[in-house]
Parts: C-alpha cells; structure tokens; sequence
C-alpha cells in the first residue's frame, strides 16, 4: 500500500482515466457545441456584423458603412415611435399583471376550498394559443358588434373603437397582454409562498404583527424577494417581446400607434427586405435584454438574500 | 351564512369576479362559435345562441381551414423539436454535472448567454441562410433552430447535479459505458425533468408565431398560429360565427391537455419558470 511505485502506478492510471473522462465528456457535449454555434453564437456575431452593411435580400452585393444604420435609428421616425410604444406596453403590462398576479396567489393561498377551481382558470390563458385569444378578444373589442361596448351601451357610456383608434389601440393591446399573464405571474408566486415556512407566521403572530397587512411586510413581502425579482425581470422580458397581438390584431396601426419593437424588426428585416438595418434594430433589442439581465444581477447581489 | 366572516366572502368575491373576467372570452368564443351571422350582428350580449347554429360554422371552419394539415404540423414540428432538444441536452449536461469535463466551466458560460438569445435575435441571419439554402418552407426549418436548448441543458444540469453519484458508479463497476449509462440509467431518472421540460417546450413552441411566419410562406407547412393567421386574413370580413369556431378548434387541444394534466402543467411551468 505505502511502497511509491504503487502510489505513482495508481496515480498515473487515475490521471489515465481523467483524461478518457475528459475525452467522452467531449464526445457526449459535441452535438451540443456544435448546434449552439450554428444556431446561436454565429447567428449572434452575423447579426452584429449585418448591422455594419447595408444588406438587402435580393441583391446580391453589400457594402460595410459603419455606423450609418445606427445613425439613421436615431432619426427614424418609426423606430423611435416603436421604442416609446414598446415602453408603455411594458410599463403598463408589467407592473399591472404583476401585483395582480400577487394579488391573485395571496387570495388562492387563503382560500381553503375553490383553490384548485381558481388555480385552473387564471391558468387557462396561459395554455390557450395565444394567437387564437387574440382573435376572440378582437370580436370583444369590436366597436359595433362587440359584447364590451354593447356593456358600456347598457350603462349608457358610449364605447371607445379599441384596436381601431391610435389613442385606445395600445391600452386595449395592455389589456389582452395582461390577462394573458397575470395567471403566469399568480403561479410563480403560488410556488415561492409555498416556500416560506409557517412557524415565521407563528414568529410574527408572537412578535406582535396582529393584522394581516402586518403579518404581508414583515414575513411574506421580504420572503418573496427572490421569487419577486424573478417574476418581475420574466414580466418585463416578455412584455419587450410582445408581436403576436400586434402582428394579428392591429399590424402596427392605426398610424403606427401600435407599432412595437419586434413588430418593427419583422416589417424591416422580413418585408421590405432591409437586412442590414433591421440587424441594427436588433442589436438595440439584443442590447435591452442584456440590459435587463445585468439589472438583475446588480439587484440580486444587493438585496434578496434572504433564502 | 352567518357565521362566514365577512373576510373570506370579499375574498370569495374577488376571486369570482377575477375569474369571470379571465373566462370571459373562452364563454364568448363558444357562444359566438354557435352563433349565426345576424345573430351577432344584432344581440352580442345574449349567451345563448338564437339558432343553434354550431355545425353549420364548424362545417365553415373546418371546409376552409385545412384543419388536420395544421394540427398535424403542429405535432409533427413540436414533437420533433422535443425530441431532438432532450437527444441533444441530455448528453450534454451529463457531461456538465457528472464527468470530469475540462470545457465544463467553459460551457456555463455559453449556456448562460444563450439563455439570454431569444429566436429574434438570431432569426434574420437564420433567414438568410436557410434561404440561401433553398430550406425556406419546409419542416427542416421550422425544426433545426430549436434543436438546441439551452434551457433544456440548464434544467437538466441542475437535475443531474442532485442525482447520488454512487447510482453512477454502480452502474460503472457493472461495466456500462458512458453512452449506456446515460441511456439506461440517467434518462430513466429524469423523468420529472423530462416531463416538465416537456410540457415548457411545447407550450411555447406550439404557440410560436414569429419563427412559423418568416420561413413558412405555404399553407402545406403551416403551423396552427399560422393557420389561424391564413384563415382570418383570407375570410376577414366580419364572419366570427366560423372564426370563432376555428379558433375553438385549434385552441382546445392544449387546453384539454392541461385540463387534464394540469399538476404537471403548474408543475412544469414553475421547474422552468419561463415562457415562450
């Protein structure tokens, strides 16, 4: 056992079998390296050279011209108006379908009996094609033969033309947006209430936090944190990503009242052709996604550690 | 009645009213679906169709929208994209979690970063290619940029990484190779995972419209969002009867999935925590 020869010996052959390890690893990760070049790393590093040329599908030869396409975003009209359009449906669509979705889990947790029967119908929109909703929600925001303004009728409000008018159009694109993903949201804070312990409750009880309200800021609110943070940078993720409403409802009108950033990316880089300046378009979204990620990071280090 | 706090009925009423309005266009799109079109025209409120008049906007639906096509792609392309991200992830995070893999840290990093790429940052390149390629419409399309996930490797890494080692090494000393092992003793395993994965990729792959409307320009390939699309641009005048038939149609068969499987479905929504 101790004579040197042996020790080395067993040394060598351990370092045999770290490196065949090391070799199968290799072998069992290749179709995956290879797949993520090809698929998302050369894609990523060709959409941010394309971005430099003045690309178009069609024509056959292209030329670098720097910074050029980003210049012009600057003063593109329709960019810029799709960038402010996109920042309101986010400002709205987020923090609403947030704490109503916080909203919603709280209520569930509290309530002993119908919690499954709730749990599966704020959950339903998020298992229905989104595409197909949307097309309903189009029949309920109609303006004449719609059910929502012949309720407004009713009370005797005259209904607005939602989808159709560029002053409704992005508040009711908000609405489907929101009832789309509250039941998302209600979910995620369903699990992290599940994980908080009970005997804290118990603790708080003791500490003297008599009412509900006080039992939510000392023990629930600071141990959703984590869960918070992460539903919060979902929501705002996916409400930058917003297209199939707009693509099928509204197509960026009327007069570009609805137009979005992917919307906007799509009509450039997939319709007119534009390669090389919908690239740089998408480098912006690339940009704010990284943004927003690294946003988080800064937030997580900060202060949600608390599990 | 009395002695229910007022506490719970509020909450009770919340909760109902809430729930009304996430239901609200299911009960109409079904309503509406049994409608005719003078009905529609005339008393949008009233629930309860006239005239019974669902078989006739099935009928209508199913006539002009090549039905079984888009259903069938929709499986065909979704089914496919499951199979080969779990062929390919699966190896992958083997690898990560449980072998002595040089690259490991490597890879982290690329996982990491393709986890912030969504399909729109890389779909005008892809375009380009596969058109370059002559592969615009065509399954192969669809398909090949989601065959690798790697959300998936992500998910399965974090999976592997809890399972006990000795369950490996076991399975070592009886002389299986790496390869079996995976086959035989890791993929059996994760089967919680897989499921979860699963019910994550199809949902947002199944829901896709983005990707389907830049390679697919042919009602033979379309995916059923693009279906849907097709439909209501062709028919677009003010025929909801056999719109709304159609977008019953093709939203109930996710729906009746999740109805039944819902554990799962909660499940795996929460494991994955995200969405399309």
């Amino acid at each position: 056992m101790s004579s040197v020869a042996v020790a080395g010996n067993v040394r060598s052959a351990a370092a045999l079998h770290r490196r065949s390890e090391d070799r199968i690893a290799w072998l069992l990760a290749a179709p995956a390296i290879v797949l993520l070049l090809l698929f998302v790393l050369l894609p990523v590093v060709a959409v941010i050279f394309l971005g430099f040329t003045d690309f178009e599908l069609g024509y056959g030869k292209f030329r670098l011209v720097g910074f050029e396409n980003y210049a012009h975003l600057l003063t593109d009209r329709t960019f810029r108006r799709s960038l402010w359009n996109t920042s309101v449906y986010t400002a709205i669509v987020a923090p609403v379908s947030i704490v109503l979705g916080l909203g919603v889990a709280l209520l569930i947790e509290g309530e002993p009996r119908a919690r499954g029967f709730f749990r599966t119908v704020y959950f339903l929109p998020v298992a229905s094609l989104i595409v197909a909703m949307a097309t309903v929600w189009q029949y309920l925001f109609h303006p004449t033969i719609g059910p929502l303004n012949a309720l407004l009728a009713l009370v005797g409000i005259p209904g607005p033309n939602w989808l159709g008018a560029s002053n409704t159009v992005l508040y009711s694109l908000s609405i489907i947006g929101i009832w789309q993903s509250v039941g998302f949201n209600m979910v995620l804070f369903l699990a992290g209430l599940t994980a908080i312990p009970r005997e804290l409750y118990a603790a708080a009880h003791v500490d003297g936090a008599k009412s509900a309200l006080d039992r939510f800021f000392l023990v629930t609110w600071p141990m959703l944190g984590p869960t918070t943070l992460f539903v919060v940078t979902i929501s705002i993720t996916n409400a930058v990503k917003v297209f199939e409403t707009v693509k099928m409802l509204t197509d960026g009108g009327p007069n570009k009242a609805s137009e979005v950033l992917l919307f906007t990316i799509y009509q450039e880089g997939f319709v007119y052709l534009r390669v090389g300046y919908a690239s740089a378009m998408t480098v912006v979204f690339l940009a704010i996604l990284v943004v927003l990620m690294l946003l988080q990071y800064r937030v997580l280090d900060r202060r949600v550690h608390y599990t | 009645m009395t002695s229910i706090p007022a506490g719970r009925i509020i909450r009770f009423a919340l909760l109902s009213l809430g729930a009304l309005m996430i239901l609200a266009p299911y009960i109409f799109m079904i309503s509406t679906a049994g409608k005719t079109q003078s009905d529609i025209f005339t008393s949008s409120l009233s629930l309860i169709p006239e005239h019974f008049y669902f078989a006739e906007n099935f009928a209508k639906a199913l006539s002009k929208v090549p039905m079984a096509t888009l259903l069938w792609n929709g499986v065909l392309v979704c089914g496919m994209i499951f199979f080969f991200q779990v062929l390919v992830a699966i190896p992958c995070a083997y690898a990560m979690a449980k072998l002595k893999f040089r690259a490991a840290r490597l890879m982290m990093v690329l996982v990491m970063l393709g986890l912030l790429v969504p399909i729109h940052a890389t779909a005008l390149p892809l375009y380009v290619a596969f058109d370059r390629m002559s592969l615009l419409n065509s399954y192969t399309s669809l398909v090949a940029p989601f065959t690798i996930s790697v959300f998936a490797i992500f998910m399965f890494l974090q999976f592997f990484r809890a399972m006990p080692d000795d369950l490996i090494h076991a399975a070592r000393l009886d002389g299986m190779s790496e390869l079996g092992i995976v086959a035989r003793v890791i993929v059996p395993n994760a089967w919680p995972a897989v499921t979860a994965f699963a019910i994550f990729s199809v949902v947002a792959h199944w829901n896709d419209l983005y990707w389907p409307l830049i390679v697919v320009s042919k009602q033979a390939y379309a995916t059923p969002p693009l279906g849907l699309m097709y439909f209501r641009a062709a028919e677009a005048g003010d025929d909801y009867g056999a719109l709304m038939a159609a977008t019953l149609i093709i939203t109930l068969p996710l729906v009746v999935a999740f109805l039944f499987a819902q554990k799962r479905f909660v499940e795996g929504i929460t494991m994955t925590g995200l969405k399309g």
